[in-house]
């Protein structure tokens, strides 16, 4: 049973620090950051930290990302009366909150959510400046833009959140308290609202989604530690001269449930799995008290639910 | 049924558990094994059982059939079999079924001279619901506790346990859980994203390397895990929601833990007494 687990790295190589690659002579020196080595993170994956390719686009998104995270630790502290004290004891409760029901879409006064907006605001424009860099970076290496549009499928769910159905419900005050336990009770409050989520069908299958992403990940990352001895963590490698390693995973899967993905075809499937959470998710909130204003009862309507429940404790 | 055109040299005999050769052998793209047998078995067994309590109750609409889990009355007993006992028994047949797949995996995987991180994976599902179903109502003393198996009926039991304590978002253990969720889907689509847009690049570009990888991620955020330690911390983050949604369910019940009433949002009171007690800020 002397096996070959592969849970963490043995024998961690240190050589000069890795630049990153600059094909066409413009973006080396647009590299920042002096990259250190860590052993900790050495155990599990690569040691170098840095350099990072910040540029414009990056400086913006960190800029207005910290001044986002900055006015929401000045809502809070506003919240408790401007005591340092008072912040660390009710942290878990406090939150920077959006406007009132009676401000509509118009811009209220500071401490009555404009601060909230502004604050908004900032967070909105970091965001999309990231999802920009996202597209910049993999265009200077001539790769494909699938993190960019996985990263997309996320910023729908942040936007239907955020900005179209708050201007859909015409309020402000349906956005998201910037706070840990008032976002929690934010998705609670949303639930009880509209007849109970769970019978929202976009919301069930984000959740499979979600749920079969963790899924994936498990049953892919089991795959490729089980293959590494052949290579098998050499994905590229892998999808361009098939060897030993990939034809072990895939007859692992063919043998065990009937059906197997190649090693790209299994990127495919991640990916998919992956950006079809948020993009079902934002479409089911975005239909919630829009279109469906009781999700309960038009559940009842369409046959898969019963007045009363199903389920009312153990009996 | 077509072997893959690189199959036939691996379908060698040996590596089973237990039959030696009695049940080493393919059907279609399946293996087989003795826990293939076992896994028919239990699978076969437990449907029919979930046929037969819907025809019970004549109810055929798929999303509102459900099994009831046994009267609190019965306790830890065995139940009647319209009374529950027909969940216990779909309940055995799951545990069993769930319980040969993964031994079946260990097969495969010795046949194919693999490790053993799937079936070490797969058995974090398996600790999920054997938590929901067992561990749990077994600490509360009833059958009654465990899930009814039905699509909807299901949803409105984890509505009801939820809103049992409170608000289960406080759950500080369910929080951990949806964070290793959320992040697992996350670096999924970061990890596919990127082997996808290495293999197909732009029009005209040749097909990139680990290098194109590692470079676009440092670029982008400042650090590349590389592609072996991408797959241990997706999978470490996998497992890690498994687990921790089941520890936070057997947390959330057993009287010894949760006396009656209590609410994982008066659970969170030890912060600011916490505050109190020392005397900063009142």
């Amino acid at each position: 049973m002397a096996e070959y687990h592969n849970i963490l790295t043995q024998v961690q190589v240190r050589g000069p620090a890795e630049m990153g690659l600059d094909e066409r002579g413009i973006v080396a020196k647009e590299r920042g950051v002096e990259p250190r080595f860590s052993s900790l993170l050495g155990y599990i994956g690569n040691a170098q930290l840095g350099p990072i390719h910040l540029g414009m686009f990056g400086t913006i998104a960190l800029f207005l990302g910290t001044a986002w995270f900055f006015l929401t630790g000045v809502g809070m502290l506003q919240s408790v009366d401007w005591s340092w004290q008072a912040l660390w004891r009710d942290l878990w409760w406090i939150s920077l909150d959006p406007p009132g029901e009676e401000y509509g879409l118009g811009f209220p006064p500071i401490w009555e959510g404009g601060l909230y907006l502004i604050a908004s605001t900032c967070l909105l424009i970091a965001v999309l400046s990231w999802w920009i860099r996202s597209y910049l970076r993999a265009n200077e290496l001539g790769m494909g833009k699938h993190v960019c549009w996985a990263f997309a499928a996320a910023i729908w769910l942040f936007l239907v959140i955020g900005l179209f159905r708050p201007v859909a419900m015409g309020t402000w005050s349906e956005m998201v308290p910037y706070g840990i336990f008032p976002h929690l009770d934010w998705t609670n409050y949303l639930s009880l609202n509209h007849g109970n989520l769970f019978y929202n069908p976009f919301h069930a299958l984000s959740i499979v989604f979600l749920y079969g992403s963790a899924l994936l990940f498990a049953m892919h990352g089991a795959t490729i530690l089980a293959t590494s001895r052949m290579g098998g963590d050499r994905e590229l490698e892998q999808i361009y001269d098939r060897g030993t390693a990939s034809e072990r995973a895939a007859l692992f899967w063919r043998w065990t449930m009937g059906f197997n993905a190649s090693m790209e075809g299994i990127h495919r499937w991640a990916w998919w799995f992956a950006i079809l959470c948020p993009i079902t998710g934002g479409i089911g909130i975005l239909l919630t008290g829009t279109v469906v204003d009781d999700w309960f009862s038009w559940a009842v309507l369409h046959g898969f639910a019963i007045e009363g429940g199903l389920y009312n404790g153990p009996s | 049924m077509a072997l893959l055109s690189f199959e036939k040299k691996y379908r060698v005999p040996g590596g089973t558990l237990i039959g030696r050769d009695l049940f080493d052998f393919w059907v279609g793209p399946f293996y087989v094994g003795f826990f293939g047998v076992s896994t028919i078995f239990f699978a076969a067994l437990g449907s029919i059982m979930i046929f037969w309590g819907a025809a019970q109750q004549g109810v055929w609409n798929p999303w509102l059939i459900s099994i009831e889990p046994p009267p609190l009355e019965y306790g830890l007993k065995m139940a009647p079999m319209k009374d529950g006992g027909l969940w216990q028994v779909i309940t055995l047949c799951a545990i069993g079924a769930f319980g040969s797949w993964m031994l079946r995996q260990v097969e495969i995987t010795r046949k194919l001279g693999m490790d053993y991180h799937i079936p070490f994976a797969f058995s974090f599902a398996i600790f999920a619901y054997v938590s929901l179903v067992v561990i749990r109502p077994v600490l509360m003393g009833a059958w009654a506790h465990g899930f009814p198996y039905g699509i909807f009926s299901h949803l409105d039991w984890v509505s009801y346990t939820g809103y049992q304590y409170g608000n289960f978002h406080y759950n500080p253990i369910h929080m951990l859980a949806i964070a290793c969720f959320f992040t697992t889907t996350m670096l999924l689509a970061l990890h596919g994203s990127l082997v996808l847009s290495a293999a197909n690049p732009e029009k005209g570009e040749d097909a990139k390397t680990p290098d194109h990888e590692d470079t676009y991620f440092r670029d982008f955020i400042g650090y590349s895990i590389g592609t072996l330690g991408i797959h241990r911390i997706g999978l470490f983050v996998a497992l890690s929601a498994g687990w921790w949604s089941g520890i936070c369910i057997i947390i959330s019940g057993p009287s010894w833990l949760m006396p009656d009433g209590e609410s994982w949002i008066e659970w969170w009171d030890w912060w600011p007494n916490f505050f109190t007690f020392a005397s900063i800020g009142g």
